[in-house]
């Protein structure tokens, strides 16, 4: 290679946003949590108001908030929920595409990706309006063979109702993900057991399924993650809905405590427990599957 | 490879052969999941063509007359406001998504190509950054950019997607899988400097992989949600993600609003629609074939 220095300016660019937007804001997030705020006097006056040192306390404040547990609970069961059932969908529906069974592949594997195309926030708007029982189709559909719906906005089922918007808008993209690596496969992996008489069903359960398990693995570490952050969706439903708390999960307390409370220093450190959770559970995941999925490929 | 940005050689997609009998049962499921896609899709087709009366009144997927009513008034709405969202999204999603593949593409090259002392650190800085979850940063970024004076303003939206952990590991797959090592060679023997070497031969070699991470940005950004609407306070600046909740927040006082919000998320996804069905062949994402290949 010629020049030494050319690595490294290419590398720039990205090393100093890396820096400013994700290294600096983790790090002063880190920061703030360790901090608060001390009220001398009255807490009248410029001078009144100083921060100070605050060792763990934003974390124990934070931990046993009674709405913080609740709140990561409520995503616990969200995401067990949410995660298999969104990728049990893409992979049978990708499976079903790949077998080339049928002449509506092109049309289904079209509309079933177009939600990809809708931002959580829409998707939440749309699935709300047919929330609402004077839209909704399905409580017609209920109401004329005489079955009363439940109201899918009730504190019984939002869960399930934000579930569903979540899955609606990530099922498609995590089936082209499988349907792409499926379609990978090399034919004549599979077209000698084909020959010995396996059933598609045998083909897809002892054969594509193993050779596509590492993009399962990472379909399923970004779904996790992705359903850990959850916000838009509960945050678009609240105005149809009165049973979604303004700390339903755990980063919409983060959001109240910053912008609401202005405390901004119990909001570091429920995002710090946040991010940490996150990455053990991730990191933690990736171990217990044994992936070498983000290996260099020297 | 993590990703293929052209068919597999392998299976070309053709009709089912001969021997290969069509399954009614497959046929059923997929046309099953794609009605569970297509019907919010269909529900504001037909929603934003009714009346604010009819809205709530007739039934539910009973098409009307009032598209173009709709459309007027919610283009009316605050001397078109709505559209200026949606020239917002566009700035966003546009110019983030550039930049950032820009961005990627560089430091996925070096880190592909090059060996230097650090490498191997940069790499790992680039995977921890995958698994940070980008949402947790928004509100340390919030107040970091209020020192510097920078929210609300589109700076505060850009900025931080200038920066794409996921896109530099792309590109980095992407550089190592279609850029050999003996082109680079022949290039600098004919004079090239490095600059001119990415940028004369490796980019257009990445390219079709590049138009991959391009679409991946431009849709997280303009689906974004949390970031703008943490950053932004002035409503001329929000994106029509942010635009049109807050129109949703509106409309629990005045239930008129209920119509144009219906009329402004048809019309939100009609660009991403249109970019979709035109670039499909785009979106061939393997995740999964890097850690088989490793």
């Amino acid at each position: 290679m010629r020049t030494k220095s050319a690595p490294y300016l290419f590398l720039t660019p990205a090393l100093v946003l890396f820096a400013l937007f994700l290294a600096a804001p983790i790090g002063y997030a880190g920061y703030l949590s360790l901090r608060r705020v001390k009220v001398s006097g009255l807490g009248l006056g410029a001078g009144s108001r100083s921060e100070v040192w605050a060792g763990l306390s934003n974390y124990g404040r934070s931990l046993t908030d009674p709405e913080f547990v609740p709140s990561v609970l409520r995503v616990g069961a969200y995401g067990l929920i949410v995660v298999p059932c969104m990728l049990g969908l893409a992979l049978v529906l990708a499976l079903l595409l790949d077998a080339g069974r049928t002449r509506v592949g092109t049309f289904t594997r079209t509309a079933i990706f177009l939600p990809y195309a809708v931002p959580a926030v829409i998707a939440s708007l749309l699935w709300g309006f047919l929330y609402l029982p004077r839209v909704s189709p399905i409580v017609d559909a209920l109401s004329s063979v005489g079955i009363t719906a439940p109201d899918a906005l009730s504190s019984g089922w939002v869960l399930y109702a934000v579930a569903n918007i979540a899955i609606w808008g990530g099922t498609g993209f995590n089936m082209i993900v499988l349907y792409t690596a499926l379609r990978a496969i090399p034919t004549d992996l599979f077209e000698a057991a084909r020959i010995d008489g396996a059933s598609d069903i045998q083909i897809a359960w002892r054969i594509k399924i193993p050779v596509i398990g590492p993009s399962l693995v990472m379909t399923f570490l970004f779904s996790l993650i992705a359903t850990l952050q959850v916000f838009a969706e509960p945050m678009t439903l609240r105005p149809l809905s009165n049973t979604i708390s303004t700390t339903w999960t755990p980063l919409m307390k983060v959001y109240r405590d910053a912008f609401v409370r202005n405390d901004i220093y119990s909001a570091a450190a429920t995002s710090v427990i946040i991010a940490v959770a996150t990455f053990v559970i991730s990191y933690g995941f990736l171990k217990f599957v044994g992936s070498r999925a983000f290996s260099q490929e020297n | 490879m993590a990703v293929l940005t052209v068919p597999p050689p392998v299976r070309e997609e053709t009709p089912p052969p001969r021997f290969k009998r069509t399954s009614p049962t497959a046929t059923v499921l997929l046309l099953l999941g794609a009605a569970y896609c297509l019907l919010p899709v269909l529900w504001v087709l037909v929603a934003s063509t009714k009346s604010a009366s009819e809205l709530f009144n007739t039934f539910t997927f009973l098409p009307s007359t009032h598209l173009f009513d709709n459309i007027a008034f919610l283009s009316g709405y605050r001397d078109g406001l709505y559209w200026r969202w949606m020239v917002n999204s566009a700035i966003f999603a546009g110019g983030g998504a550039a930049v950032s593949t820009l961005v990627s593409a560089m430091a996925g090259f070096a880190l592909a190509k090059y060996e230097f002392r650090g490498k191997s650190v940069a790499f790992n800085l680039v995977l921890a950054g995958v698994l940070v979850p980008a949402v947790i940063l928004a509100v340390p970024q919030y107040l970091l950019l209020a020192k510097v004076g920078l929210t609300n303003t589109y700076w505060a939206v850009l900025l931080p997607s200038f920066i794409s952990p996921y896109g530099i590991y792309l590109c980095r797959i992407f550089a190592a899988a279609t850029v050999p090592d003996e082109v680079l060679e022949a290039a600098r023997m004919d004079g090239a400097s490095d600059g001119r070497a990415f940028w004369r031969v490796a980019l257009p070699m990445m390219r079709s992989g590049l138009v991959t991470v391009l679409l991946f940005q431009f849709v997280a950004i303009w689906n974004n949600y949390m970031l703008p609407f943490i950053m932004l306070g002035d409503d001329k600046l929000f994106p029509v993600t942010v635009g049109l909740s807050g129109l949703l927040n509106q409309g629990a006082t005045q239930p008129a609003m209920y119509t144009s919000v219906v009329t402004g998320s048809l019309l939100s996804v009609v660009p991403l629609v249109v970019l979709f069905l035109t670039l499909q062949r785009y979106w061939r994402v393997d995740l999964g074939a890097g850690a088989v290949k490793a």
